[in-house]
Formats: C-alpha cells, sequence, structure tokens
C-alpha cells in the first residue's frame, strides 16, 4: 500500500517536472564587461510565440516580449541599478521586443532572422542568426545576437563611457516552441 | 662585518609596497563610501583590485628574497622589542598575502572576476556564494582594520628608534646614498 503510494508520488514528480521543463519557454541571457571584466546575466521572465517550419522558413513569425525588470546579473544593487531610468527604464519601457519580418533559411539546420528589435522605446533592424533543432515535439532555437546597448540608450550620462562599461552586450537564446 | 642594512631589491619592495598598501587602503575607504552604483565606483573597486593583486605579487617576491637573504643585525634592544619586532613583521608579510587573496575570494564570491589591468582574467578559485561572499568581505576588512594597527606601531616603533633611541635603526631601509644624512 505505502509502496504504491510512494510509487504514484514518484510517478506524479516526474510527471509535474517533465511537464515543467517543457513548459519552460527557454533561457536569454546577456554578457557584457565592465572594467575589462565580463559580467552575465539573464532576463528572468519572458514570453516567445515562434511558429517556425523549417521546411517553410518563409511563412514563419517569430516575437519574443522580455520583461526587462527581471534582469538579474547576480548583485542585486546592480540589478536595481539597470532597471533605474539611465539604463533599461523598466517603469517607462517594462518590454524588450523582438518582432520578425522575415525569415529566411541559412543551410541545414539554420535560419536567418531579420526584424524589429526595440529597447527602451528604440527601435532598430537587426538579422539574427538561427540555429533550429527538435526535441520531441518542439523546437529550440538558438541564436546570438550582439548590439551596441549605446544604440538603445541603455546606459545614458555618464555611463556612456563604454571604457567603463563596454559599448557590445551579447544577447544570446534558447528558446523552445512546440512543433505543430 | 654584517651587512649594515637591507639588500636593495629589499629596500625597493618594501618601499614600494608600502605606497601600494596606502593607496589600496586609501581607496578602499573612499570607493566603499561611494553610494549605489556609478562609474566612478566601478574604476575604483577595478583600481584596488589591481593595486592589491599587484601588492599580492610584490609580496610573494619579498618573501622569497627575505627567505633567501639574510637582513642586516637589529640594533641592541631588550628581548621583548625583539620578539615584538620579529612577530609585528611576520604579521605584516602574512597580511600582504592574505588581505589580497581575502579581497580576491571576495569577488569571485561576489561572481565578479578580477582581470588584472582589464586584460588578465585570473582563475577564479571558487564559485559564487552569498555566504562565503560575506565571509570573505568582513574577513577583508577586519584583516585590513589589523594591517593598519600593525602598519601604525611599525612606522611608531620606527621614528621612536630614529628621534629617540638614535640607534640607526631606521637606515636599514633607507637607500644607501641616503647613509650620509643620518
Amino acid at each position: 500500500m505505502i509502496r504504491n503510494a510512494i510509487t504514484v508520488l514518484a510517478a506524479f514528480l516526474l510527471a509535474v517536472s517533465l511537464a515543467s521543463a517543457q513548459a519552460a519557454p527557454g533561457k536569454i541571457t546577456i554578457s557584457g564587461k565592465q572594467m575589462g571584466a565580463p559580467v552575465e546575466g539573464e532576463f528572468k521572465k519572458f514570453t516567445a510565440q515562434i511558429q517556425i517550419d523549417p521546411a517553410n522558413p518563409a511563412g514563419g513569425k517569430a516575437t519574443v516580449d522580455v520583461d526587462v525588470v527581471s534582469i538579474d546579473i547576480g548583485l542585486e544593487d546592480f540589478n536595481q541599478e539597470l532597471r533605474s531610468k539611465t539604463w533599461f527604464d523598466a517603469k517607462n519601457h517594462p518590454k524588450a521586443t523582438f518582432v520578425s519580418s522575415s525569415i529566411k533559411p541559412a543551410g541545414t539546420g539554420k535560419l536567418e532572422a531579420s526584424g524589429k528589435l526595440t529597447i527602451k522605446g528604440k527601435t532598430l533592424e537587426v538579422t539574427v542568426p538561427l540555429t533550429v533543432n527538435t526535441e520531441g515535439n518542439a523546437r529550440v532555437f538558438e541564436g546570438t545576437l550582439p548590439i551596441r546597448r549605446t544604440a538603445f540608450s541603455v546606459g545614458e550620462g555618464e555611463w556612456k563611457d563604454t571604457s567603463i562599461v563596454a559599448d557590445e552586450v551579447v544577447i544570446r537564446f534558447r528558446i523552445r516552441a512546440p512543433a505543430k | 662585518m654584517p651587512p649594515d642594512r637591507y639588500t636593495r631589491p629589499a629596500i625597493a619592495l618594501h618601499w614600494l609596497i608600502a605606497l601600494l598598501i596606502f593607496a589600496g587602503f586609501g581607496l578602499g575607504l573612499v570607493m566603499t563610501d561611494i553610494p549605489g552604483i556609478t562609474p566612478t565606483k566601478l574604476r575604483y573597486y577595478s583600481y584596488h583590485k589591481w593595486i592589491g593583486i599587484t601588492v599580492f605579487l610584490f609580496a610573494v617576491a619579498r618573501l622569497a628574497w627575505r627567505l633567501t637573504h639574510r637582513p642586516p643585525p637589529l640594533p641592541p634592544m631588550s628581548v621583548w622589542q625583539r620578539v615584538s619586532a620579529n612577530t609585528a613583521h611576520a604579521a605584516l608579510y602574512a597580511l600582504m598575502l592574505i588581505i589580497p587573496l581575502a579581497g580576491y575570494l571576495y569577488s569571485y564570491a561576489a561572481g565578479v572576476p578580477v582581470v588584472y589591468f582589464g586584460l588578465v582574467e585570473l582563475p577564479p578559485l571558487i564559485t559564487p556564494n552569498p555566504a562565503h561572499k560575506d565571509f570573505f568581505k568582513y574577513a577583508h576588512v577586519w584583516l585590513n582594520y589589523l594591517m593598519g594597527t600593525l602598519v601604525i606601531i611599525h612606522i611608531a616603533a620606527a621614528l621612536w628608534h630614529q628621534f629617540v633611541q638614535h640607534d640607526g635603526l631606521l637606515r636599514r631601509m633607507l637607500p644607501p646614498r641616503t647613509k650620509e644624512t643620518l
């Protein structure tokens, strides 16, 4: 009886953990440098709608909405500073978004997504190289996008000085989407 | 005849390290007083770390030199003075190594890599951990206060020997060309 209960409980926990693992949309990280020292961070909250059929990428669409307030570089006082007006201004610009305008094939398992990247209310055209892998009944899209933070006014005033915080910030993402 | 002063490398390292310790200590007080996160604060923290790494490297060289080169004898003094001097010197040698190391580990425990002069990333000896971060922070700070106290005693003792005892002790750590004036 007890053994059965334990088995059921274990199966239940396994199912829950598998379900939550599948529900996790993925991971969006950023890396930059301050005074030459690497800084790694993550946006803990975001949503993504990706409908891309690798066999017919041109008909696909990708939208990513990031809650900038969820930024975490491991030190709370730095997180606070990054949410403030001079950096992301999370109060007035809570979302950073990417909306694709065209998706092209770029070799086996590779795509190129062009679209509009909006951070802190500033929109720039970007092209993101992607790789696509199938995991079970989901597709995993991975990519790297280097941007210049000053192009989006992230780090204003004194912080414009790129000898303190480097201009280049590399965005990395790994996003799961159900394959339809 | 025994040498009357430390060798030139030992003298040079002593004064270089002294200068760096004063700079690093002062900068440490200033930078931790800056509220919030500012560019100046980030700059000062990095300078402070680079100074600390330099102190550590010079201290290693100095200790190696000290262990292979006999220092000049102390002028005649009582046993308690001799024992106090030797103890204080040993403690200062230890702190020159331990304090930068504690600061280094504090930085890595906080998840901030140390990049010497912004160019050379030094090895992470530990992984980020909030509990370790607090431990190394307080170790770094309190060992600095201990060192500050010892440095004050060290300077006071040197001045006392120079201006009260007139026993030529300070000359042992001064460059040879100043010999005649002292």
